[in-house]
């Protein structure tokens, strides 16, 4: 089922015009934030199919960027977003393009700063629910509704069982887990759905582990 | 938990509560919270619903200058006393203009169940409060059944316009609202179903096609008429008119109306009205020349 909840039908409380075109970008917006982990200096937004056509009428620009500056999607601050966005040093620059995507409301999201960079790709479903479908070129499907930890790593054998023996010792549920890899025995993306926010030292933990590159965290 | 309508109506009638409470222990299940949490958050979004409806009947404009103001024009010809469908209906429809007017305006609304169509159900909600007097309890269970009734639809099709237009936006919240107001008149879980049948049935086909890609023309307006026909179908259904097709059947066939709506039809404001004379020469004055 798409919709778990009640309140993806009644809600979100958000700032208008669009559920779909500017909370749900808004949310989009806030989960690659969260998952680059801190503000960035440079942010590339792609739009595509409905997002590309109408962008400018439903706010879309504005509700993203809002997203990027950790901005829920009843902030009232929103509107005023592409301004803030550059006051703190934030470049943004637009891009509509021209290819039918999957879902016709698609955004790819490009974040850098001098530490490094990241894409993503999302998409605003209806009613302010979204899904993350990729991340750095590794298929996904996250719906931002629960804490996730990603976590890059060599493509070998053990490094999964070493990951859930980690959450195991410290009681960590797992709801969804998903591995997808470009390339056989090159790099894997692991993703997994947890019941409650993680602590720092967890997530050390893993990244202590051999052949991990990286771990990053999604918070709701 | 319900996949489809048949399913949330046999879990009412069986267990003998109404489906604002089904949707209640489900939604405590799912979310493992109490029933005090569940409905204190719908009570949140209910008080922002009355606050949208008493910022838009207050007057607003939104920035294009396209949409805002109509709420109030139509309360000051209710006060007049003299209307030809009445004061009842045209409550609701003002109140869900006034939504719409305060959405437009990148104001704080409700989404139920999507931003541009958020207007149908408080405005049907707020308008029978004058007349059934509802306690705040009612009105939260007001907007569980709307919720409900939402969520089969947002699972088997969709509440997205740019997937299956404005039928699935403006649509679906018409069927939701007229299935809550059955409960709320005191008819059973089977006539909320006939209500919401009737109610979608007749906003099958619509499509999205907005003005300038902007949710105010047409769409402040079809929330206008989705208030009305929402009220309209309520009432048939109470009188025990029932919907040939199963409100199931129906749903489904929303879906499939969707998918063959070309894209153009599909909130990309490349058709229908959008793309009439003035939808484009309205597209150049607020944007400028583009594309």
């Amino acid at each position: 089922m798409k919709y778990n909840s009640v309140f993806d039908i009644i809600g979100p409380i958000m700032i208008g015009p669009s559920s779909s075109h500017t909370a749900g970008a808004a949310i989009i917006g806030r989960l690659a934030r969260s998952v680059f982990g801190r503000m960035p200096k440079i942010a590339d937004i792609h739009l595509y199919g409905s997002f590309a056509e109408t962008y400018k009428g439903h706010a879309t620009d504005v509700a993203i960027v809002g997203g990027l500056l950790d901005f829920d999607t009843n902030d009232e601050r929103i509107p005023q977003s592409l301004h803030l966005a550059r006051e703190a040093g934030m470049e943004v620059a637009f891009h509509t393009e021209e290819a039918v995507p999957e879902h016709p409301n698609t955004t790819m999201i490009h974040l850098e700063d001098e530490h490094g960079s990241m894409e993503i790709i999302g998409v605003s479903i209806g009613g302010g629910k979204v899904e993350i479908t990729e991340l750095n070129g590794f298929k996904l499907k996250l719906n931002g509704m629960y804490p996730a930890i990603l976590v890059l790593h060599d493509d070998r054998f053990g490094v999964i069982s070493g990951v859930t023996n980690i959450l195991t010792k410290h009681r960590v549920n797992i709801g969804h887990m998903e591995v997808s890899r470009k390339e056989k025995g090159k790099m894997a993306l692991m993703v997994i759905e947890v019941d409650q926010n993680l602590q720092d030292s967890i997530l050390d933990e893993i990244r202590g582990l051999e052949h991990v590159t990286q771990v990053t965290r999604m918070s709701p | 938990m319900f996949k489809n309508v048949a399913e949330l109506v046999e879990k009412a009638e069986s267990q003998g509560i109404s489906i604002a409470e089904v949707m209640i222990r489900q939604e405590m299940e799912i979310s493992e919270a109490s029933r005090e949490a569940v409905r204190e958050r719908m009570g949140r979004n209910l008080d922002v619903m009355e606050q949208s409806v008493a910022k838009g009947l207050a007057g607003v404009k939104s920035l294009s200058g396209l949409t805002g103001g109509d709420a109030v024009l139509m309360q000051q010809y209710i006060a007049k006393g003299k209307t030809l469908s009445g004061p009842f209906i045209l409550d609701a429809v003002s109140k869900a203009v006034a939504t719409n007017e305060v959405n437009a305006a990148m104001g704080m609304i409700c989404a139920t169940p999507t931003a541009g169509s958020a207007g149908v159900v408080p405005g049907t909600l707020f308008a029978v409060r004058e007349t059934l007097n509802p306690t705040r309890d009612q009105m939260i269970d007001f907007l569980f059944t709307s919720g409900a009734f939402g969520f089969i639809v947002a699972n088997n099709a969709s509440v997205s316009g740019a997937a299956g237009g404005c039928q699935a936006e403006v649509g679906s919240a018409t069927g939701m609202a007229a299935a809550a107001l059955v409960e709320l008149g005191g008819g059973t879980p089977e006539q909320s179903a006939h209500g919401m049948a009737i109610a979608l049935k007749n906003l099958l086909g619509l499509v999205c096609d907005p003005v300038a890609g902007l949710v105010e023309v047409p769409c402040v307006k079809r929330n206008a008429m989705g208030a009305a026909v929402a009220m309209v179908a309520a009432d048939m259904a109470l009188a025990g008119i029932k919907s040939r097709i199963p409100a199931d059947e129906v749903i489904e066939a929303m879906y499939r109306i969707g998918q063959v709506m070309p894209s153009a039809l599909r909130e990309t404001a490349r058709g229908g009205l959008a793309a009439t004379p003035t939808g484009k020469k309205l597209e150049r004055q607020i944007f400028g020349e583009k594309k």
